[in-house]
């Protein structure tokens, strides 16, 4: 007699993804992270083309300039215009750190599942490895690789890459054994599912989420890392630079009082990170359905 | 007011609010209570009905974005509505205390019981150190527990539930406050500890000389334990009267709905339960008029328009409603249940023989000691097709582990399932995945068993695309036919499980179960994450669907009354072990074995006239290491020597109903078994 169950009246259409939108949407330190790395990606990357300078030939006439009408951000010892400069370091900066935080994501995710999924004695194995390789200074090991290497984007990111899955690979983990005891992979068993269906339409899409996330926080600190390798003198070789090399000449001539060398590279830096912090912090919450009210 | 005649606590015109970032919730609305000194005032409504704000509010410990609209409350005469924090503080604890749901998240994990227990004692009544571990032990010997001394070092994880709940009791009472709120107290304990627990409350009331509001969602605490009733629905009191006289004669049509939606052991198989149709309103836009008119039988315009007010019918009876009805519903006013057609007897279509199920301390034992939990140790039972066998037992004894063997999700240790034919343990790959098609299951928790990023749509078409039947056209016909079966419209295709009700989702997981056709369900609590007047729907919809397509249930539950409405066949689960089995009325109305008795003895019945029955004592031992022989000799108020050394073989009371007991209620059939 009462089989027929009013549906609640729902007043719109929701779907899990535009939710998460909404909700981001409404976290006003997310969209300010958002606009700060569109703003910078394209000051970096649309920036030289209408900004012209000569970054490849030195000029020591014209080195140490401070900022005045026609160098913005005044010279650098080699006589490069700073702005200019900001913009190609830039470049190779948030490169290094998108790929360097999907490589390490993509291996940190692969690992991290293969381990979570089988369970018992590979589990154990493979997580002692990462604990193992978590206990070894990362910086001493990337500063080895990076001296055997020679030094450019695509291998700063490989090393980089190749160093920080682990902290994505416990995540997955960790993430991939809570959702196996998740009633509905149960359900997908007893209804006959094959394990490849269960991974790849229950287990895969339920853990993006985290992986997404993570995402964001490693090109943070890929960003970080890699601005210390160029500080320490690891960085790109010439004529290339990134911000972490640009700082660390920078603070020869810091006696001189050449603070343009210094302040607006490292607020570019400050900025990022700050930007790619608050995004993930944002996407963290709006993808937690717990967390999401109807 | 002055507090006259004994009057503690005066609740008037009571509302409360939430205010949420863009909406805000109408939690309480307008609320009236009366505390008297040494009476129990039972507050009862469904989740979601505002009760347990009810309780914050009058605790001065609302959420963040909670806040007091209107009313007062009032301690002896004194204001508590508005009221500065200091001053809040001191009368929180001391002169008002309160008890939550869930011991193990009120108690502090790094803190020692002596220390909690102390801690009021030493901040309210300002005792020296010494003193309040003087008043702690005589608090904790007074809730009843065994060697107050030992257990002043204890830590909460090394105590049962049932302890912590008591540890509880004991700090919220060490400073003798006038008023107890008891916020659902026994909802996280098994039923034998809650009638332990609920005695408990109630004796020291009385030693106290206390008032106690106790908020519960089951009819059956309030018919027994509380003198007044005053019944809540979507924020605001619909109904108070004297506890016998609301259960006889009450006059609000959802006083009288939530009573018979109550499943009770007397309730007549044959007949479909009492259910209410619909879903409570939704709070962040409570409609205008009396808040139950659109499920209400009784509605008129007037409802749709008008809230009706409180107002007293009779001295000590009130009631909100335009139409009052009189007295509870007749039974036999439900339709009878098509019967289940009696399939041929092709022997039993589910098989259990000898289930063992043992969690080892893993091969990587590196820390600590190997033990090993003994789940299921020898279980057997058979299910005859179209029938529907019952599990009933304590949480903890392995009855859920039982369920995952039978449908395959977890390997036995040792002893086989069969299931129409096929014996689980011996199929693999894709005769296995085949087989799965006949043995389907319902999850406790509908929410946890959909699959959140998927729609309805995705979801219903899953068993078929993992079973790779029919086309998309073809499913998407079955499935709307799957959705019509268990009422639901096809609107909620394009909808995603998290904008659904309980009972919705316990509708969409049925329908899952079904599109595979499958010959048997394994049911593990379907239906105890629900309310009750939703449960009811749920479990007239699985008893219909049995009828119409001839299936074979296995229910499984903690819950009596639920497995005796639904099950023909019922087995008594105790540590592992299936102590007794028998029909339904063998086990309902002429148990053998002791355990099976103190289990219905402690259910709570809706109504206030059942007598008090024996009680079993204690918590059940711990599965790492079962008591020799009889497991239940712990708790058994039979056992005798004989029982700690020999294991009791199941013996025969009547056709198919056979318990292992020593010492049994009743006499066995001559006819000893072998083996």
């Amino acid at each position: 007699m009462t089989e027929t169950a009013t549906a609640r009246p729902v007043p719109e259409l929701t779907s899990g993804w535009r939710l998460a939108v909404r909700s981001f949407a409404q976290n006003r330190l997310a969209v300010l992270g958002v606009g700060i790395i569109v703003a910078l990606v394209l000051f970096c990357f649309a920036g030289p083309h209408l900004y012209v300078t000569e970054q490849i030939t030195v000029d020591p006439v014209s080195s140490l300039l401070p900022p005045d009408a026609a160098h913005p951000l005044g010279t650098d010892a080699q006589g490069f215009d700073v702005l200019g400069r900001i913009m190609r370091g830039g470049q190779a900066s948030l490169q290094i750190g998108l790929f360097a935080a999907l490589i390490a994501t993509a291996i940190g995710t692969l690992y991290g599942t293969v381990a979570g999924l089988a369970g018992g004695v590979v589990d154990g194995v493979m997580m002692r490895v990462v604990d193992t390789l978590l206990s070894i200074p990362f910086l001493f090991i990337v500063l080895i690789a990076a001296t055997r290497f020679s030094s450019t984007v695509l291998s700063l990111s490989l090393i980089l890459g190749a160093f920080s899955w682990l902290a994505p690979a416990r995540l997955v983990r960790a993430e991939v054994l809570s959702l196996r005891s998740r009633g509905f992979v149960a359900a997908a068993t007893v209804m006959g599912a094959t394990k490849l269906r269960i991974i790849t339409r229950h287990l895969i899409p339920n853990a993006l989420g985290v992986v997404i996330v993570n995402i964001t926080f490693q090109v943070a600190d890929a960003i970080i890392a890699v601005s210390l390798l160029g500080f320490l003198g690891f960085g790109l070789n010439y004529p290339d630079v990134e911000w972490g090399t640009q700082l660390s000449e920078g603070v020869s001539y810091l006696f001189e009082g050449a603070w343009w060398l210094i302040y607006p590279v490292g607020g570019c830096l400050v900025l990022v990170v700050m930007a790619f912090n608050f995004v993930g912090d944002a996407l963290r919450d709006s993808i937690d359905v717990r967390l999401r009210r109807r | 007011m002055m507090a006259g005649d004994g009057e503690v606590l005066a609740v008037e015109g009571l509302s409360a609010g939430i205010r949420l970032r863009t909406s805000a919730v109408d939690a309480v609305n307008g609320v009236d209570l009366l505390l008297r000194k040494g009476e129990t005032l039972g507050l009862v409504g469904e989740s979601g009905s505002g009760k347990s704000m009810t309780g914050l509010s009058i605790m001065g410990l609302l959420p963040s974005g909670g806040h007091v609209a209107a009313g007062s409350i009032k301690l002896e005469g004194r204001e508590l509505v508005g009221l500065p924090e200091r001053q809040y503080r001191r009368i929180r604890g001391n002169e008002i205390a309160m008890i939550f749901q869930d011991p193990m998240t009120s108690l502090n994990p790094t803190k020692t019981i002596g220390e909690q227990v102390a801690e009021p004692i030493r901040l309210h009544l300002g005792a020296s150190a010494g003193q309040a571990r003087e008043r702690a032990l005589e608090m904790l010997a007074l809730v009843g527990i065994a060697r107050p001394a030992e257990r002043l070092g204890s830590y909460p994880h090394e105590l049962s539930g049932g302890l912590r709940q008591r540890v509880m009791i004991a700090m919220a009472l060490s400073c003798e406050p006038k008023v107890l709120i008891a916020d659902e107290p026994t909802t996280a304990l098994d039923v034998t500890v809650q009638a332990q627990v609920l005695r408990l409350l109630h004796d020291l009331k009385d030693r106290l000389g206390m008032a106690m509001l106790l908020i519960t969602h089951d009819m059956g605490v309030i018919a027994r334990w509380a003198d007044r009733v005053s019944v809540m629905y979507a924020g605001g009191i619909v109904e108070s009267a004297p506890t016998r006289e609301l259960f006889t004669g009450m006059r609000h049509p959802y006083t009288q709905a939530l009573l018979a939606c109550t499943p009770r052991l007397t309730q007549p198989r044959e007949n479909t339960l009492y259910s209410i149709a619909g879903a409570p309103p939704d709070l962040l836009d409570p409609p205008a008029g009396c808040r139950f008119a659109a499920r209400c039988a009784h509605a008129t315009e007037r409802c749709e328009s008008e809230a009706p007010p409180l107002a007293a019918t009779r001295p000590g009876h009130t009631l909100a409603c335009w139409h009052p009805v009189d007295g509870p519903l007749d039974p036999a006013t439900t339709p009878a249940q098509a019967p289940v057609p009696d399939t041929e007897q092709a022997g039993p279509v589910l098989d259990v023989d000898d289930l063992v199920k043992e969690y080892g301390g893993g091969r990587f034992a590196l820390r600590g000691l190997k033990r090993s939990v003994k789940a299921v140790s020898g279980v057997s039972f058979a299910v005859e097709p179209g029938r529907t066998f019952g599990l009933v037992g304590e949480s903890g004894c392995g009855k859920s582990t039982l369920a995952k063997m039978i449908v395959a999700l977890e390997p036995p240790s040792s002893g086989s399932v069969t299931a129409l034919g096929g014996k689980l343990n011996e199929l693999r790959g894709r005769a296995l995945r085949r087989h799965r098609r006949n043995l389907q299951m319902m999850f406790q928790d509908p929410l946890d068993a959909l699959d959140p990023r998927m729609r309805i749509g995705a979801i219903l078409r899953e068993p078929f695309e993992a079973q790779g039947i029919g086309t998309a056209a073809e499913q998407l016909a079955a499935i709307r036919e799957l959705l019509d079966e268990v009422g639901l419209p096809h609107s909620v295709l394009e909808r995603y499980p998290h904008e659904f009700s309980g009972g919705q989702r316990q509708r969409i997981a049925l329908a899952r179960a079904l599109a595979l056709n499958p010959r048997v369900i394994v049911a593990d609590e379907p239906v105890s994450a629900l309310d009750v007047s939703v449960r009811s729907q749920v479990l007239n919809l699985m008893k219909r669907l049995q009828a119409k397509h001839g299936l074979t249930y296995v229910v499984i539950s903690h819950d009596l009354t639920v497995v005796r409405y639904m099950a023909d066949a019922v087995g008594v689960m105790y540590l592992g072990k299936l102590v007794e089995v028998g029909s339904s009325d063998d086990i309902y109305l002429r148990p053998a074995h002791p355990y099976t008795a103190g289990l219905l003895a402690a259910i709570p019945e809706p109504d206030p006239d059942a007598g008090d029955r024996i009680e079993i004592g204690s918590e059940m031992p711990s599965p790492y290491e079962p008591p020799s022989g009889c497991r239940f000799r712990t708790r058994c108020p039979r056992a005798q020597a004989r029982c700690a050394e020999e294991e009791p073989q199941p013996r025969d009371f009547d056709p198919g109903h056979s318990a292992a007991c020593h010492f049994p209620l009743r006499e066995p059939q001559v006819t000893v078994r072998t083996g």
